[in-house]
Formats: C-alpha cells, sequence, structure tokens
C-alpha cells in the first residue's frame, strides 16, 4: 500500500468523528441555535461508549448509550437557550466545561482499560478489484459508512424537503416562520437534541475507531475544531465532508511525517491543525467579507414571540 | 387552547383551586428584568452541589464525606486557607482579564493559553539573563509575561476585528498551541541538565523568586491581584474609557452610532485580558512553581471563566469568587487522598455555570395566574 493510499485512510479515520460532530453543529446551528459544547458532547458520548462497551461487551448498547447521553444533554442545552432564552455562548461553555470534568470523574474506573472490540468493518467483494479505492472501501467501518449516508441524508433533508425549508426558516428568520405556522420552540428543541446526539456519536466513533482506550480528555480539543468546521463547511453537508476529510488528513499527517524521521520535533507538527483552523477562518473572513458567509441569520438570538419586526 | 396574538405565554398544568375553580398558571417573559439578583449566585453553588451529590452517591460514596473532606481541605487548616489563596491569585488574575473582555461581549476563552505563555516567558528571562539582581530580574520577568498574554491576547483579537473569526474559536485553539509550545520546551531545548531526565526547567534562584509571606506558599503575586482589580474598578467608575467600554456593553449599536472605535476597544480589552493572563503565569512561575513544568496549570485559565461570571463582571465579587474556587480546586485535591478523581472539582464548576445561567433567565420569568 502507498503513501498516498495509506494517508486516505488515515485522513478517514481521524476525519469521520470531526464529520459527525460536524453534522451535528450544522443540525443544531442550522435551527438558529449555536453550539458550543460540542468538546464536553464528545467527551461525553467517549466516556459512555467506553463504560458500557467494557461493562457489557455490547456494542450496541454502547452506541446507543452514548446517543441517549449526549441526546439528554442537548435538551439541557435547549432547554436553557430556547425556552430560558439564556446566552447561548454561556451555555455551550458550561456543557463543556461540566462535560470534561464529569467524564473524567467517571471515566477514572475504566482509563487505559483496553475496550473489547471495534467497529466491524463492510467488506464489498464487488469494490475489490477497483485500484485503490477497493482498498480504501474494505477498511471502513459502519460508522464511516454511516457517516457517509448520513451527509447525504442531511444535505437532501435540509435542501430537497418541506422539513429542511422549515428549519431553514427556523433559523434565518423565526417570526416569519412562526407567522406560517411552523413550530419554532418545537424544531429547535427536535434539531438541538439530534445535533447534540451526533456530536455524541463522534465522540464514540474517537473511541471505536480511532483511540481505543479512554483517557482524560481524550477528545484534545477535536470538539472545537468540529465547531470551526461548522463555519468552514458554511452550514453545508457536502462541505462538511471535505473540510472533515481535509483536517482529518491534517491531523494524521504530522503522525505520519514523525514516523519518516522528520527533524521538525512532534510538538510542532501537533500544532498543525489548531493553527491552519485559525488561518483558514481568517481567510474565509477575508475572501467571505463582503459575501455572505452562508450563517443563518438569527443563529445565537433567542425568539421572543412578542418582539416582531 | 392556542396563545393569543401577540401574548407570549407558556401555559403550565392547570391547577384546581381550592374551591375546585379551575385556574392556570402562565410563565410570562419580562424583558424589562435584565438586572439578574444577588441570590442566583448562592443558589447556583448550592444546586450544584446536590446535582454532583447524585453522581458521587451513583460511584458508591457518601456525598457528605466528600464535600466535608473538600471544605476542610481548602478551609478548615491555616495550611489549607493559604494554599486557597495561593490558587486564588491567578484566578483572581485570569477572571479579571475574562471580565474585562465579557464587559462588551469579547468571549476571550484563552485565558489559559495567555497565561502558558507568561509562564514560559517569565522562565526565558530565568534562562538568558541568570545573573540579574532580584529586583531587575523579578522586573523583566513580570515585562515579559505579561507582554507574551498580551501578545497572545492580540492574536486573537486581529482575527476577530479585521477578519471577522469567532474569537472563541482562535482563542481556544491558541491554548492548545501554548500548551504544545510549553511541552516542547521542557522536553527540549530548557530542560535541566541536572534533572534526572524529568521534563521541567531548571529552579529559579532565591533572586528569580517572588517574595512570600513568612513560611507559608502565598506570595506577593496577591498584591498584583489586588491592585489590578482596584484600578480596573477605578478604570471603569472614572475614566473615559470605562465609560465607553460600558456603553459598549450595555448597546453597541448605539455605542458606534455615537461615534465609538469598537475595533480598537475589542484589541484593547484583549491586549489587558491576555496581558493580566500573562502576570497571572509569571506570578505562578515565580511565586509557586519556581520552575517551568508540564502541566503547571490545573486548568485556571477555564475556572476563571466562571469565576468571572460567578462575580457578575464585579471587580468585588471577583475577589469572594476566586477565593472560592481557589477552595473548590484545593479541596479536590484533597478528595484525592480518599482515592477519589479531583475532577470532582471541574464538575462542580461547570454545574455551577449551568444553574448560574439558568437561575439568571429564570428571574426573568413571572408567574401569573390567568383567569
Amino acid at each position: 500500500m502507498d503513501f498516498t493510499t495509506q494517508l486516505l485512510i488515515a485522513a478517514i479515520s481521524a476525519g469521520t468523528p470531526l464529520l459527525l460532530a460536524t453534522l451535528g453543529g450544522i443540525l443544531t446551528e442550522r435551527a438558529g441555535i449555536i453550539q458550543l459544547g460540542a468538546e464536553g458532547l464528545m467527551l461525553m458520548g467517549a466516556v459512555t461508549t467506553c463504560i458500557v462497551y467494557i461493562r457489557s461487551g455490547n456494542l450496541i448498547l454502547a452506541l446507543l448509550s452514548a446517543v441517549a447521553i449526549t441526546a439528554l444533554l442537548g435538551m439541557v442545552h435547549s432547554f436553557l437557550c430556547v425556552t430560558l432564552r439564556a446566552n447561548q455562548t454561556m451555555s455551550g461553555l458550561a456543557m463543556t466545561l461540566f462535560g470534561s470534568g464529569l467524564s473524567a470523574y467517571v471515566g477514572k474506573s475504566i482509563s487505559g482499560i483496553p475496550l473489547p472490540g471495534s467497529l466491524p468493518k463492510l467488506d464489498l467483494e464487488i469494490l475489490k478489484p477497483v485500484p485503490v479505492l477497493g482498498e480504501l472501501f474494505g477498511r471502513l467501518d459502519l460508522l464511516t459508512w454511516f457517516s457517509l449516508l448520513l451527509v447525504l441524508v442531511l444535505h437532501l433533508l435540509i435542501h430537497h424537503t418541506s422539513w429542511g425549508l422549515h428549519l431553514r426558516a427556523v433559523g434565518d428568520n423565526p417570526a416569519t416562520a412562526d407567522v406560517m405556522g411552523i413550530r419554532v420552540q418545537l424544531i429547535r428543541y427536535c434539531y438541538v437534541t439530534a445535533g447534540a446526539a451526533l456530536i455524541g456519536l463522534a465522540g464514540a466513533d474517537m473511541v471505536l475507531a480511532y483511540a481505543p482506550t479512554w483517557n482524560e480528555g481524550l477528545t484534545a480539543g477535536r470538539g472545537w475544531i468540529a465547531v470551526g468546521l461548522v463555519i468552514f463547511a458554511r452550514w453545508n453537508p457536502l462541505r462538511a465532508l471535505f473540510c472533515a476529510y481535509f483536517f482529518g488528513a491534517l491531523d494524521s499527517l504530522g503522525f505520519r511525517i514523525q514516523l519518516l524521521g522528520s527533524a521538525v520535533p512532534s510538538y510542532f507538527l501537533k500544532m498543525i491543525p489548531y493553527v491552519v483552523t485559525i488561518l483558514v477562518l481568517m481567510y474565509l473572513g477575508y475572501r467571505n467579507r463582503n459575501k455572505p458567509s452562508g450563517t443563518p441569520e438569527s443563529l445565537g438570538t433567542p425568539y421572543i414571540r412578542e418582539q416582531r419586526f | 387552547m392556542s396563545p393569543k396574538p401577540g401574548n407570549e405565554s407558556a401555559t403550565l398544568t392547570p391547577l384546581a383551586g381550592r374551591s375546585g375553580r379551575w385556574y392556570s398558571l402562565r410563565l410570562e417573559y419580562d424583558s424589562s428584568r435584565t438586572r439578574s439578583p444577588w441570590w442566583t449566585p448562592i443558589l447556583s453553588v448550592v444546586l450544584a452541589l446536590l446535582l454532583c451529590a447524585v453522581f458521587i452517591a451513583a460511584n458508591g460514596m457518601s456525598p457528605l464525606v466528600v464535600y466535608e473532606k473538600m471544605f476542610r481541605g481548602a478551609f478548615g487548616t491555616s495550611y489549607g486557607f493559604t494554599e486557597t489563596m495561593v490558587k486564588a491569585i491567578p484566578l483572581l488574575l485570569c477572571g479579571l482579564g475574562i471580565a474585562v473582555a465579557y464587559r462588551i461581549s469579547v468571549w476571550n476563552i484563552g485565558a489559559e493559553g495567555q497565561l502558558t505563555v507568561g509562564d514560559m516567558a517569565a522562565t526565558a528571562v530565568t534562562i538568558y539573563f541568570p545573573d540579574l539582581s532580584s529586583f531587575w530580574s523579578i522586573t523583566l520577568m513580570l515585562v515579559f509575561g505579561t507582554a507574551a498574554g498580551a501578545l497572545w491576547g492580540l492574536m486573537t483579537a486581529v482575527p476577530r476585528t479585521h477578519f471577522g473569526v469567532n474569537e472563541l474559536i482562535t482563542s481556544l485553539m491558541l491554548n492548545y498551541v501554548a500548551l504544545l509550545a510549553l511541552d516542547y520546551v521542557v522536553f527540549g531545548p530548557w530542560k535541566d541538565p541536572k534533572g534526572f531526565n524529568f521534563p521541567g526547567s531548571p529552579m529559579f534562584t532565591a533572586a528569580q523568586s517572588l517574595p512570600v509571606l513568612g513560611s507559608t506558599r502565598l506570595h506577593i503575586g496577591l498584591v498584583f491581584g489586588l491592585v489590578a482589580v482596584l484600578i480596573y474598578y477605578l478604570m471603569i467608575r472614572f475614566t473615559r474609557w470605562g465609560y465607553e467600554l460600558r456603553l459598549i456593553g450595555a448597546n453597541p449599536t448605539a455605542a458606534r452610532y455615537a461615534g465609538i472605535h469598537i475595533k480598537k476597544h475589542i484589541i484593547i480589552v484583549m491586549l489587558i485580558s491576555g496581558g493580566l493572563a500573562g502576570i497571572a503565569g509569571m506570578a505562578e512561575v515565580s511565586g509557586v512553581t519556581h520552575k517551568l513544568m508540564q502541566g503547571i496549570s490545573p486548568g485556571y485559565g477555564y475556572t476563571a471563566i466562571i469565576v468571572a461570571w460567578l462575580a457578575k463582571l464585579n471587580p468585588l465579587g471577583l475577589i469572594v469568587t476566586s477565593i472560592l474556587f481557589g477552595g473548590l480546586i484545593v479541596g479536590g485535591y484533597s478528595v484525592q487522598t480518599i482515592g477519589l478523581p479531583s475532577s470532582i472539582s471541574e464538575m462542580l464548576q461547570g454545574a455551577i455555570l449551568f444553574f448560574l445561567i439558568a437561575g439568571d433567565m429564570i428571574h426573568r420569568f413571572r408567574i401569573r395566574r390567568s383567569a
């Protein structure tokens, strides 16, 4: 297997949690609610998966509990931001802080214990003869396939269905949506909860496919990178796919360069994704300074019915 | 029953009155209630303690025993109390910096990184200018630490003002960059050759260490913190700059029409915010650890966010909340003796923030009886 194929595989494996988290962020923010709790949600998803998987040995149960716990946290976020109209930035920060503290606390007992298994891979016989792709696709696990499918589904949902139209209306102009009879608060609750569950699944994927044991602070800022990726992807699922894999490649590139015996200390290679995030956001900001950025127009402003414009 | 148009209310479960007549309670949003009441911080601490008690109990420990241990460890002995004060110093300085930025809605969450570069800059002085007198080395460390923190703040401010990049992401990414840079220097060029291969810089000399109170570890950084709070208070109350900050905080649109240069203010507050965290870093490395090492900050920069928010960005409140959270950190360490992870204190911090923002908003709803 040549270097490019290896890098591609590594990029997909490192990019899948980023992709899932970015898709979760897109869903949440399309509904007009800022989601800055991604880091905490990913940690909670990861630790729940580890605990349930190690204790029960049942992969499906582990994934379901991760989704359930993070969906519950998503509901807390919706309650604070939609019903109570609290500061969305602060609610997200609280979720990140609480998630990292709680995950470290409950994860202490299983820290460093390897998981009993990993995700099953889908070996497709028909793809085997295809030169590069055959090898590539044989190595993708179920969550990766799920995330690819999800990109397609969410793209169709957001841009080609009436549900998507309602979602976009709620995120762009809730007052008008309300007048049209769309239940703004209900839709916000649903998408924030679903988005949080996806971010939790991203955490589950981190431990199942990427780093097979629980360690405190295992996500190392990937939740925050996903928050940035939502902006790169301009709240668009198809773009999210490319952005997430690009960052997955950056993430694994540092590791590969190190294996090749580079003279650059590994600490600098590990800085690459963080520095690139800032630089790309600056570039996008500069390029789009006179253009709409794709931000849902009412992102971050709670909807209050009596305030009509 | 559908709500009347223009009347925003959520109907709660109808309650049967004593007379048997049905009436309902409604929650009504009152947008005039913007000042949050004084009791929400206290209530949120209590509720957070209750919530975390559930998790502690679920883990098979008695919450009362754990909390008693934490409280005793933090405030029960004179050693514990001075340790709490030692932890309160970086929280006070970082929290003050965060409060300055939050006042005009600049969400700096990069205090951790700004503190770390402050640590590194102060250590650089000890490595490249080892033989200065006590006065000069402390002064130079202070200047370098502040400048490094301010530079880190500037790197968050400029993308925000000139490129429209959300400062939350930038400041957080820079935290990771700073921590990796710290790892690089302590494992690489600044590693103590006599340190038995332990990752860390050489010990500071007495001339490079901040003076301490008696035989405790409580150092002069406390004075830095208190002076900074005093200056901040006076600046906000009595200067034109403080007035402009308050104006931007109250209504950014109006401030812009009034001719206030908001971009300039964002850069200034981020320089101050970063600079204060840099001072905290310098004070920590020179006053407490006396050498640069990995994991020098147990997340002071993140805890300081809650410290600032809990104090409602009020300078005097900051002194109280930073002592409280210093105690929480020390208490977190002391539960390790009964085999619990210190992350218990992080969990409590997050929960306090949750209840605080919820409490401030719940206060804005009025319960109304409707016929």
